[in-house]
């Protein structure tokens, strides 16, 4: 999986490293600002309020 | 070699890489559910509650700039002690809109958030902008009885993160586009999510009417559970219009966000 990545990105070792670094940003960002959100949001919601 | 094992060895090859494969999403999956749990409970508070702290120093900018009142922003001029007018009664806007600023200096020197209309998770408490909610069988502000207010103790930007810091006397502030209403801590009870009355006009006492004006805080107890609630009730101290100029205690902040 990562090995093929690898295979796939152009470029020399730090070039790859590099690409892969920005990757890993872009998919924690994504994950941050709209995947987890969502998650928690559909399957943790938290009660702070008497009812 | 002959073909047999030649077979053999290709078929355990493609095993090696299927397993090979499992095992890097297993780790992977591992890793993006340390994430999640990592932004849940830590990350999203600083993310969070900074957005709602930004977009609650905003409206305290524009509040400041719309009034035709000039605001004080001198400190020394700040040292106003409450007034003895009434305060305005704030018209309740729409479900989900902000219409009034909570600070609690004992949350942090910077700490503003909004107050919204109404406590729905989604839309208030867990907003990416507004955090606390006011519960809308409450009273208003400016009101005789109770105003009432929920918020997350963790998660969420955990707009009452320290509620069970507050110690008595301390000085919460509720700004609104007239001024501030000053209200002081009292204490803390711990009480069943069902213990509704707690929000009455005047807490735990079915009272037809009040003469009293207090603050009810409700969030989470434990911290990172839900079995229980913590309660922080505040009594009224005074009214500070804006042509006054700010509470002393808020002024840096106030000044700050103007």
């Amino acid at each position: 999986m990562y090995a093929a990545l690898w295979r796939f990105l152009p470029g020399g070792r730090f070039l790859k490293i590099a690409q892969f670094i920005l990757i890993a940003a872009i998919v924690v960002g994504v994950l941050f600002e709209w995947v987890f959100p969502w998650i928690a949001q559909t399957f943790l919601a938290e009660q702070s309020t008497v009812e | 070699m002959d073909t047999s094992s030649r077979k053999t060895f290709r078929k355990r090859g493609k095993l090696l890489k299927l397993t090979g494969i499992a095992g890097e999403a297993l780790l992977s999956a591992g890793a993006l559910m340390g994430l999640f749990l990592s932004w849940h409970l830590v990350f999203n508070d600083s993310i969070q509650g900074d957005r709602q702290n930004q977009s609650a120093m905003s409206l305290a900018k524009e509040w400041s700039a719309n009034s035709s009142i000039e605001p004080i922003i001198e400190p020394e001029n700040s040292i106003s002690s409450h007034s003895d007018d009434e305060p305005p009664i704030t018209a309740s806007p729409p479900e989900g809109q902000a219409f009034a600023l909570l600070y609690v200096p004992r949350f942090g020197d910077d700490y503003v958030r909004s107050i919204a209309e109404g406590v729905d998770i989604e839309t208030v408490l867990n907003s990416r902008t507004l955090g606390i909610g006011r519960y809308l069988e409450s009273n208003q502000l400016g009101e005789m009885g109770n105003f009432a207010i929920a918020a997350h103790r963790t998660t969420w930007g955990a707009a009452f993160g320290d509620i069970a810091e507050l110690r008595i006397g301390d000085r919460i502030y509720v700004e609104v586009l007239e001024g501030w209403h000053v209200y002081q801590f009292r204490n803390l009870e711990y009480v069943w999510e069902t213990e509704v009355d707690v929000l009455n006009a005047f807490p735990r006492m079915n009272l037809d009417q009040t003469d009293a004006k207090v603050i009810t805080l409700t969030s989470c107890h434990p911290r990172f559970s839900e079995a229980e609630r913590i309660i922080a009730y505040g009594v009224y101290e005074g009214w500070y219009p804006r042509k006054g100029g700010s509470p002393a205690e808020i002024t840096e902040l106030v000044k700050g966000s103007s």
